[in-house]
């Protein structure tokens, strides 16, 4: 593994994380992340091969349960925290389509 | 002295059960507290006064009636912002989550309150738990009861300063690379992460997965134990959580003999005492702790841990991988605040670019970076194999010996400001980090005073699920601590 380090491309990067940034928090980022990457760069030292990767502290198998309908917290609770709601019941979003729209 | 700068929860039980003292006058106790001292401390977003006094009301007539739903019926206790609570706010102390109301309680809370423990208010911490200072919060920043002009660490700060400073007896805070540890070292009091599973993180909004831990912050080793008996155990609604016996903790605590460490092997990895920016007062702290445990009749054995240097790459790899994934669910739609540009996906982009603060939007983006293609196998992936080698270097260790003991952090509470460097801030969380990676419990305890005045705590660690080895120790060295009570002059 080479260095990364210049080849950071933070709008493309904000772009996949859907991050709106202006061009000050851009070059702040840049500027930091540029600092990290160098940084973590330093694990290309080591020579890994034949380990194996871990994703969890501790060995988990998959766990199942039955398949019961079990009650919820309700309607109204859930769309009390909604930024917006049509009619109390619906949860108004942006418009997804473009063209005319139910606004 | 006065009652509030004592108080723990088994002081707290006593007095309760002999009828000296009632929850209601508890409770409002510790709201004076918070009158007297917080407005310079800053550790509570939120109180719900009336609530919580409710709640202390209740109390007092179970266990006038004779119900009491158990010892510890009626005892405060404060909540970190991201562990959610019914009724409270979620804030996770983001503008994103501001107005968010928790529909549920997280399984802790529900286990504290199933055994009469009250929920007392929001406790303040850096956004989404990403940070070491608690300067991070979207809302206002805590101060060290020590030292007003340093920060409380994090991100757990408002727990561990709120507890610090007696305002409550106990808090739940989270750790995901050090997050309890760290703020109980800067602010003198005793702070566990469990192993990886023994707490269910159903209602702890998500950091790093696979890292995080709910776990007690408290005056005294005891009160962990007793927080620890509470909030342990499976929970169907966390997969994760581990089906093993639990329990027992503070009892574990009670029956340690503090006079005497015969038969125990304590390791010193020597990598710790090799780290860059150990400050010479906390090495000094940790060999008269040395010298104390060795006058106790402990063994002493250095051991290796030769992957220390490479644990604060792996764990910026792996916590902002999964973080990148997991604070994907913000988008302002269903709940949160919401920038509404009249189409869907640039709402995406200005919700989310609006709402998180400059730490987080880092995380994000370098999360982002290093699980995107053409880069995943070099630093995802590689990280996977060095958190191997990590887990690895423990378990060798542990043949050696019974216990780790290491300093929490290279050096006490730093200033405001003063590690405005990300890259900085993270090398501080260099003790911490790797037992999180590797899946062991470790603990803080408060051990000594800097020559700055600020307390210094000390670091256990003891192989996973067992915490009652760990405790046990915590329990011996905070009996033989330089100082009888760390209580800040507030």
């Amino acid at each position: 593994m080479s260095s990364k380090t210049g080849a950071i491309d933070v709008s493309y990067v904000a772009q996949l994380a859907r991050l709106e940034l202006d061009e000050a928090e851009k070059a702040a980022m840049q500027h930091d992340m540029e600092a990290i990457v160098e940084y973590i760069d330093e694990l290309s030292e080591l020579d890994v091969s034949g380990v194996e990767p871990t994703a969890h502290a501790v060995q988990v198998t998959n766990v199942e349960r039955d398949d019961v309908a079990r009650p919820g917290f309700g309607r109204d609770v859930m769309l009390a925290n909604a930024p917006a709601l049509i009619e109390g019941e619906l949860i108004r979003v942006p418009q997804v389509l473009p063209g005319e729209g139910m606004n | 002295m006065s009652v509030m700068e004592t108080i723990t929860i088994a002081a707290a039980a006593r007095l309760l059960a002999e009828k000296k003292l009632t929850s209601v006058e508890l409770v409002n106790r510790c709201l004076s507290r918070v009158d007297e001292t917080d407005g310079r401390v800053g550790a509570f977003l939120t109180i719900d006064r009336e609530r919580v006094l409710a709640a202390a009301a209740e109390s007092d007539r179970r266990r006038a009636a004779g119900t009491a739903l158990s010892e510890f019926d009626g005892v405060p206790i404060g909540v970190k912002a991201c562990i959610v609570a019914g009724k409270e706010s979620c804030s996770c102390a983001s503008k994103l989550l501001e107005n968010v109301i928790s529909p549920y309680d997280s399984t802790a809370v529900a286990r504290l309150r199933r055994l009469g423990f009250i929920p007392f208010g929001r406790l303040n911490m850096d956004e989404f738990a990403m940070g070491s200072s608690c300067e991070n919060s979207a809302f206002h920043r805590t101060a060290n009861p020590w030292d007003l002009n340093r920060v409380p660490g994090g991100s757990s700060g408002g727990s561990a300063a709120a507890v610090a400073a007696r305002m409550v007896p106990a808090a739940l805070g989270s750790d995901t690379g050090g997050s309890i540890r760290q703020p109980a070292g800067f602010c003198g009091i005793v702070g566990v992460k469990p192993t990886y599973g023994r707490v269910s993180r159903y209602g702890l909004v998500a950091f790093a997965s696979s890292l995080d831990q709910i776990g007690p912050m408290t005056n005294s080793v005891e009160d962990a134990g007793i927080v620890l008996d509470a909030i342990c155990g499976r929970d169907a609604a966390d997969s994760t959580s581990l089906d093993v016996p639990a329990g027992g903790f503070a009892d574990a605590v009670r029956k340690a003999d503090v006079a005497s460490l015969k038969g125990v092997r304590v390791g010193l990895p020597k990598e710790y005492l090799e780290a860059p920016g150990l400050s010479p007062d906390v090495k000094s702290a940790l060999g008269r702790a040395l010298e104390k445990i060795r006058s106790l009749g402990a063994e002493t054995v250095e051991v290796s841990l030769p992957h220390t240097k490479y644990a604060v790459a792996v764990y910026y790899i792996i916590a902002t991988a999964e973080a990148s994934a997991n604070l994907a669910r913000f988008d302002g739609v269903r709940y949160g605040a919401r920038k509404d540009t009249g189409e869907l996906v640039s709402s995406y982009f200005a919700s989310r670019g609006a709402g998180f603060g400059r730490e987080v939007t880092r995380r994000i983006l370098l999360g982002t970076y290093v699980l995107s293609s053409g880069y995943y196998d070099a630093y995802y992936l590689r990280a996977q194999k060095v958190r191997t080698l990590i887990r690895r270097d423990f378990t060798e260790a542990f043949r050696q010996c019974d216990v780790l003991l290491t300093p929490v952090t290279p050096a006490t509470a730093f200033k405001f400001g003063e590690k405005s460097d990300p890259l900085q801030m993270y090398l501080s969380d260099i003790f911490t980090i790797a037992l999180n990676l590797s899946g062991n419990c470790g603990m803080s305890v408060p051990y000594a005073l800097g020559g700055d005045g600020m307390p210094i705590g000390l670091q256990v660690i003891a192989p996973a699920l067992e915490e009652k080895r760990l405790l046990a120790f915590g329990r011996v060295l905070e009996a033989n601590a330089e100082r009888e009570s760390f209580v800040p002059g507030l």
